[in-house]
């Protein structure tokens, strides 16, 4: 069987990413953005809806909506405008979103993938900019729902892809580099935990080799990649399942339940709102000149791929670790500060991929929270370098460097951890594991070779992990023989 | 009262021969006596009086307005006194801020009487669909005093003001003061922030100046325009200066163009007679009368009445009933409570446009209903672009007939949208008008004209409109006012 995971059915996949967008003040009045405040301490006249209130666009807004435009290859729309998209909900004070539909800021750019079988354009249909809604908090006691509307008037970039993925995988891939883009640009902290960065899947599944597409689900609520990975596998298979039983895909809205790891439907397509879109009378159009668009263009810095590209070209480095380096902003510029320090490339990149990625991971952070010293970490690369300490020793002063940002000279010279190179100490502590250990001596003399293993361990251990592995196991070997 | 306008009200202050708190409890003992038959008033600012002592003390007197009382429309915020747009959603509610216009007032020293009645949200031409009850034509309280800055308009014609700010969206500033004998005018679009107005048609939308002659409502106007950065469709250097305006009163060299197809058939006898006696006199202060034809006009009121409704619906969408004004007793569910607040909330007519509105934005008519009034609006916006290329101002009738009885209209709202024909094209395009008196009719009712400019023509039109003034008397008649019996 072809197509995907050999099932007969291939998959067709577009996205709705809505990205938070990190200005200070919302999109049409001067209230903070900060997440997390009480209810209701970030609001004014203006994003509560009060009767006779006019919206002012936030011109970072504007200019930031042309970066990620710029950034993904698009068009953009020097003469836009805002619409009103209708519709009645409790956390819409207005009753209307000041959106975008007619004239979106952006229109027909592309990002481009990685996949196993190559690098792959994903085609960005649109961006526009809008208008975030509050937020309704049922409270399952009193059965009453309480409305905050700090979120209200939040600036949102609505990212709408073209319908270009065919796996979880791709998804994957499109959305870190959105949200890697997106960091360069300096233009969203994209966390989906804190709803800052959203993705509404839209799905459809049909026979390998179908011409026309499948009936298409939008799943919603995800909101972590890992959950979205696992509610795209969920509604492939679901689909498949209706369509093998003989039965119809409904186009429908469906919420992902990521805990019971299930999907439901929402709302139908009979229920689907007119939204009553129409030209919002109370914003003036927006005029772009070409001379403010070379100025945000100016603005852009080094993209991840092409900074990927000039680390393979300048640095040497494979095209793995280039990719891993420049995935997060934040790594590539203490990667580029400890080189620029005299730190050599391929450890660096070694020391950031290897042991930063691998505790971040472990403690669930971003490269973004990273506190770290680049010249802590050029210092320690330098003690490598010059033999002062061995890579296990490394490994350990860099978990302290991560932690606590200490100083790696001082902190060696304080706890006594250089390498022992005196071959008269190191030749006698050999002697003493071999004299204490004679089975394992005999099973290498033997033929074991695993046993040389086991007794240089020994010596580590005796060293307490200071000595040179290299030349203690060359010694050994040469003492046994 | 002691002082015909508030331009003598405010000499006298300046002199010395009277206090803003005496003329502020003048006008309330005013109200008092007569606010019970013209129900001008929603409500009364009890500070009124405080406060007029208050700035009699303390406050700056070098204001345009200093010490003189003015009312507002209820259509525009204020945090001291409700503001309900003449409608039961809005009962009760106070404003969390005060409109720019307000602020503005204040700032020039002026005094507020309190909010004026109105058509509810500013839909109707007679102020008869208020939720507060109809207010009277000082002239003849068995008729409308038009709508919808009805209020606005019956308050100074009763002298229960001496001037009042309205609101004009298809005529709603000008056809009031034709039926009550006022000046008023419509500022260009943009003139005048919108900001604490409560939206009736966003793109329509002016606040302006009611008052007895041109000379007070450029005042008003002087002191309410200008760019505000709240409202993003405020245009930037608006620096009206009237006082070359007030002062010439030498027409040669003005052209005037006078729309022949305006003077046709629905046009009262009367008032087509009292528009080319204007004409006569305009042409007797120097200028030239150009006559000509403005054809698109047939298609001006189903175009506005398409707009405004259409905004009107998304405009009127945050009265939900939840979060302040009328609030129902019960309901099932969040859908029985919009349901209920909506219904019970607002009146017929505020449905009625409310539903146009949301059909003409509906998925599969949007098309052939809004964007084609767009289209039409452009093209009337041509239409006048060509007009004003030849002459200075267009003259023109504000209504087709001296002020219907009361209780005439509501019952067929098609032959009320008709009479908006004169007034309504002002607003699609954009361009300012000031209506003031030309006549008086046999049934002892005033008869209005208006002139039209290109955008911020202001200070032409006031000049046009005060040498008229200064020529002739029409605006210097009263009403016989009548006591509650």
């Amino acid at each position: 069987m072809s197509g995907y995971k050999n099932t007969g059915y291939e998959v067709v996949i577009g996205l709705e990413v809505h990205v938070e967008l990190n200005t200070a003040t919302k999109i049409f009045c001067s209230c903070s953005t900060a997440f997390g405040a009480a209810p209701n301490t970030q609001v004014c006249p203006v994003c509560t809806g009060m009767p006779g209130v006019l919206p002012v666009l936030n011109q970072q807004v504007l200019e930031k909506g042309v970066a990620v435009g710029l950034a993904t290859n698009c068009t953009i729309t020097q003469q836009c405008k805002f619409d009103r998209k209708n519709y009645f909900y409790p956390d819409l004070p207005k009753a209307f979103q000041t959106s975008q539909l007619y004239l979106p800021i952006c229109r027909n750019g592309f990002v481009e993938i990685e996949t196993e079988a190559g690098a792959k354009k994903v085609r960005i249909h649109e961006i526009h900019m809008e208008e975030d809604a509050g937020k309704l908090n049922h409270e399952a006691q009193s059965g009453s729902t309480l409305i905050d509307y700090n979120r209200c008037g939040v600036p949102l970039l609505e990212i709408v892809s073209e319908p270009d993925m065919t796996s979880a995988d791709e998804v994957l891939a499109y959305l870190e580099k959105l949200k890697s883009t997106l960091e360069y640009l300096n233009v969203s902290d994209c966390k989906m935990q804190e709803g800052s960065m959203r993705a509404d899947v839209n799905l459809s599944v049909r026979k390998v080799g179908a011409a026309e597409l499948g009936t298409r689900t939008e799943t919603k609520n995800m909101n972590s990649f890992k959950a979205i990975a696992r509610a795209i596998e969920y509604e492939i298979f679901r689909q498949i399942e209706v369509l093998e039983d003989g039965g119809q895909v409904q186009q429908e809205t469906r919420r992902w339940d990521d805990e019971k790891g299930i999907g439901y439907a929402m709302r139908s397509k009979e229920n689907a709102h007119d939204y009553r879109y129409f030209p919002e009378p109370d914003l003036a159009p927006i005029n772009i000149s070409d001379e403010w668009l070379a100025e945000i263009k100016q603005t852009i810095p080094e993209l991840p791929d092409q900074k990927k590209e000039r680390y393979v070209q300048e640095y040497k480095l494979s095209g793995y670790d280039a990719a891993q380096l420049t995935r997060y902003r934040r790594l590539a510029e203490i990667f580029e500060s400890i080189v620029q320090l005299g730190g050599g490339p391929k450890e660096a990149a070694n020391l950031l991929i290897g042991d930063c990625l691998r505790l971040l991971n472990a403690d669930g952070k971003e490269a973004a929270d990273l506190t770290l010293a680049p010249e802590s970490l050029a210092a320690l690369l330098k003690l490598v370098a010059a033999g002062t300490i061995n890579k296990t020793t490394a490994k350990n002063v860099f978990e302290r460097i991560y932690a606590d940002n200490i100083d790696p000279v001082a902190y060696v010279k304080e706890n006594g951890l250089e390498m022992v190179s005196d071959d008269g100490a190191l030749d006698a502590m050999i002697d003493e594991v071999i004299a204490a250990n004679p089975k394992s001596v005999a099973d290498y003399q033997g033929g074991k070779k695993a046993a040389l293993g086991f007794l240089v361990g020994q010596i580590m251990k005796a060293t307490k992990g200071k000595a040179d592995a290299g030349k203690v196991n060359a010694k050994l070997a040469e003492k046994l023989k | 009262m002691q002082y015909e306008t508030a331009a003598q009200l405010r000499q006298a202050y300046a002199d010395g021969q009277t206090t803003a708190a005496a003329q502020t409890e003048a006008y309330l003992a005013q109200i008092a006596k007569y606010d019970k038959v013209y129900h001008c008033y929603n409500v009364i600012n009890e500070q009124a009086a405080e406060q007029a002592a208050e700035f009699d003390k303390n406050g700056d007197k070098s204001g345009a307005l200093a010490g003189v009382p003015v009312a507002i429309k209820d259509n525009l915020a204020t945090e001291q006194m409700t503001t309900t747009c003449s409608s039961k959603i809005l009962e009760g509610f106070v404003a969390p801020y005060d409109a720019t216009v307000v602020q503005k007032l204040r700032a020039a020293g002026a005094i507020i009487l309190g909010k004026t009645n109105m058509d509810e949200f500013a839909m109707g031409s007679t102020t008869e669909t208020s939720y507060t009850g109809a207010t009277k034509n000082p002239w003849d309280t068995a008729h409308v005093p038009g709508g919808s800055s009805g209020g606005s308009a019956a308050a100074v014609a009763a002298d229960e003001a001496p001037m009042s700010l309205g609101s004009d969206t298809g005529g709603s500033i000008r056809q009031p003061c034709a039926y009550c004998g006022l000046t008023g005018i419509k500022p260009t679009y943009g003139a005048v922030s919108r900001y604490g107005l409560l939206a009736y048609g966003s793109s329509l939308d002016q606040i302006g100046p009611i008052a007895h002659d041109v000379r007070d409502c450029a005042t008003l106007l002087q002191v309410i325009a200008g760019y505000d950065e709240k409202d993003s469709t405020s245009i930037k250097d608006v620096n009206f200066d009237f006082t070359a305006a007030l002062q010439d009163s030498d027409l040669r060299g003005k052209k005037i163009g006078l729309p022949l197809n305006y003077l046709g058939e629905g046009l009262d006898a009367e008032i087509k007679a009292a528009i080319l006696a204007a004409c006569r006199q305009f042409a007797a202060l120097g200028a030239e009368i150009c006559e000509f034809e403005m054809p698109m006009i047939e298609y001006a009121v189903p175009a506005y009445y398409i707009i405004a409704c259409a905004e009107a619906s998304s405009n009127l969408s945050r009265y939900d009933g939840i979060k302040y004004g009328y609030h129902p007793e019960s309901f099932r569910d969040l859908e029985d409570l919009y349901l209920t607040a909506r219904s019970e909330g607002f009146g017929l007519e505020v449905k009625r446009r409310i539903m146009l509105g949301t059909f003409a934005l509906s998925s599969g008519y949007y098309d052939a209903y809004y964007q084609k009034a767009l289209k039409v609006r452009a093209l009337i916006k041509q239409e006048f672009d060509k007009a004003f290329a030849q002459y200075d101002a267009i003259l023109s009738p504000v209504a087709p007939t001296t002020a219907p009885a009361l209780n005439s209209s509501l019952s067929d709202p098609l032959a009320m949208y008709l009479s908006d024909i004169y007034t309504v094209s002002v607003n699609l395009v954009g361009i300012p008008a000031v209506a003031l008196p030309c006549g008086m009719a046999a049934n002892g009712l005033p008869i209005g004209m208006q002139l039209l400019g290109r955008n911020f023509a202001e200070e032409n039109l006031v000049k046009l409109a005060n040498a008229y003034q200064t020529s002739t008397d029409w605006h210097n008649k009263r009403p016989q006012l009548k006591e509650a019996e």
